[in-house]
């Protein structure tokens, strides 16, 4: 069901682990609903030196977190916050309907570190779109959408 | 990688279907292909083949050959003895009762039947998955017709209190179905010792074929067909016999019982021995289901901080079958509807795990998937946000 750059994510993920001292620090999902994904940044004059994960989920959420931390590496704020779930999951090869929320929780979990980076810095935070991925023809099946 | 051995430890899921069974099968593919129905001498053998497959399969069960209908498994069966029982019982009644943790092919049903109008108690479980009999006591009344509680849970393997379940629902002059799918060649099952009205088994699950199950039906019980068309199965169940599957199951359910108490006494062994053995070596951990009344192959135990598809993924990658609970396995977001009646916290059902051994499963394999699941759960929990990595 999964594809092969998913199982790849999933059985060899990339940057596990936390950062000591983070620049920035997102952390989204819900342990009732079988997921939670901790985002650590370290970010250097506006750009992501590097980026780690701690997640509590399946296969896709565990991959997708891996993915993720590795589009955002080098790019800055501005570009980082431009990585879309659809991005995550094109670059995964595709993931489940069911498991598009994986991906989902990924940018918003990118977005809300890059915002807590923001928020120390005394800048305004930027525009969280919670509903980004409603553009999606299927239901991702997350809860964002099912509770409306 | 070392050498990848492949240890299937999901036998409430399906079973292969024994060499021995695919021997006596394979005649009524090919050599006595006959439909029963016909009367030229292939058929005979073809109709004395189903005849001879009642008669193991009613021995099995202590009942008669012609309280046995073959169906296409348990899910026909279940939904045959649900519904053909409340459409034939609704002039005396609208209410049904089953339980929270029914398989979904009664859940669905009942469900269903709501929609026709039909009225269901759901009974709740105690932590270990056990249904109160004095809640059935208080729930039932003149207009119940069916009762229907699974023997043992196909999750949890907790064993349900039938005999007594039965008993109270004829006292209120209702009739008791049980799904046997998960009890019937694994331990014991007696219709008479237990007095249950209808009862439901599936082939797969005991070494026989898939595609083919049966219904037990008490003599003298009102019950409509679902099935309409030609005059099969005494004219209870239409449809050209599914014929070599019925002889696999005949045979299947006669292996099965033989020698069933020695077998569970092994498989229990080798059951207990994980369940100790996880316990000894895997801190927040919690075991569901009862302590003692539970199907002698099943364990199902919760891990605290981690996630069941993953934990499956990885037993896969080292040649483990598995099964969780996790909603993520799942076409819905709800992790399992057995573990939450249990009263499980929903994070805590997302991490549960289910193994179902059987006796072909070894005390190297039970090692084996000891040392392997120590290291699975320690490298989710090390990627884990929550709790404290333990390993």
């Amino acid at each position: 069901m999964y594809s092969k750059t998913v199982m790849d994510h999933f059985m060899n993920p990339r940057n596990v682990g936390e950062i000591e001292n983070p620049d920035g620090v997102g952390e989204v999902g819900n342990p009732v609903c079988g997921d939670i994904m901790k985002i650590f940044l370290k970010i250097d004059d506006n750009r992501i030196t590097d980026a780690k994960f701690k997640t509590f989920g399946c296969g896709a959420a565990i991959a997708s977190s891996s993915m993720a931390t590795e589009l955002i590496k080098g790019k800055s704020l501005e570009e980082a916050w431009e990585v879309t779930n659809k991005a995550v999951a094109e670059a995964l090869e595709g993931l489940p309907p069911i498991k598009m929320h994986c991906s989902v929780l990924a940018e918003e979990g990118i977005h809300k570190a890059i915002n807590d980076y923001r928020i120390r810095h005394n800048l305004p935070p930027w525009e969280e779109k919670a509903h980004a991925h409603h553009d999606e023809k299927e239901d991702c099946g997350c809860t964002t959408c099912n509770t409306g | 990688m070392e050498d990848r051995q492949l240890v299937y430890m999901d036998h409430a899921a399906t079973t292969a279907v024994d060499p021995e069974i695919v021997q006596a099968m394979v005649p009524y593919l090919h050599n006595h292909f006959g439909n029963p129905s016909s009367i030229y001498s292939i058929a005979r053998e073809a109709k004395e083949a189903v005849d001879s497959a009642r008669v193991k399969v009613a021995a099995a069960l202590g009942a008669k050959p012609d309280e046995i209908f073959f169906t296409s498994g348990g899910t026909e069966s279940d939904n045959w003895a649900i519904k053909g029982v409340a459409y034939a019982n609704r002039k005396r009644g609208d209410h049904l009762i089953t339980s929270k943790i029914e398989h979904h092919a009664v859940l669905h049903t009942c469900q269903y039947l709501e929609k026709q109008g039909f009225r269901v108690t759901y009974l709740p479980v105690d932590q270990y998955g056990l249904v109160d009999p004095g809640e059935l006591e208080r729930s039932i009344t003149d207009t119940t017709t069916l009762v229907s509680v699974m023997y043992a849970n196909n999750e949890i393997g907790t064993i349900e209190p039938v005999k007594e379940l039965a008993s109270i629902t004829h006292e209120h002059g209702a009739y008791f179905h049980t799904d046997a799918v998960q009890a019937v060649g694994h331990i014991p099952v007696s219709v008479d010792s237990t007095g249950v009205d209808l009862l439901s088994l599936s082939g797969h699950k005991f070494n026989g074929p898939k595609g083919t199950g049966a219904l037990y039906i008490r003599k003298g019980i009102r019950i409509d067909n679902i099935l309409h068309g030609g005059g099969q199965e005494r004219n209870r169940r239409a449809g050209t016999e599914n014929l070599a599957g019925i002889v696999g199951t005949g045979k299947a359910i006669e292996l099965a019982t033989t020698g069933i108490e020695e077998k569970g006494a092994r498989i229990r062994a080798m059951r207990d021995r994980l369940i100790s053995g996880i316990q000894g070596s895997i801190p927040h951990t919690r075991l569901n289901g009862h302590p003692s009344l539970r199907l002698p192959g099943n364990l199902n135990i919760s891990f605290d901080f981690i996630e069941g598809e993953s934990m499956l993924l990885l037993l896969d990658s080292f040649g483990i079958c598995a099964s969780t609970g996790s909603a993520c396995t799942s076409d819905s977001l709800e992790p399992s509807h057995v573990l939450l009646a249990t009263g499980l916290p929903a994070e805590t059902a997302h991490g549960s795990l289910r193994l179902t051994l059987d006796v072909e499963n070894t005390d190297e394999e039970v090692d084996y998937v000891l040392l392997t699941l120590a290291k699975v759960v320690g490298r989710l929990r090390e990627m884990s946000p929550l709790g404290k990595p333990a390993t």
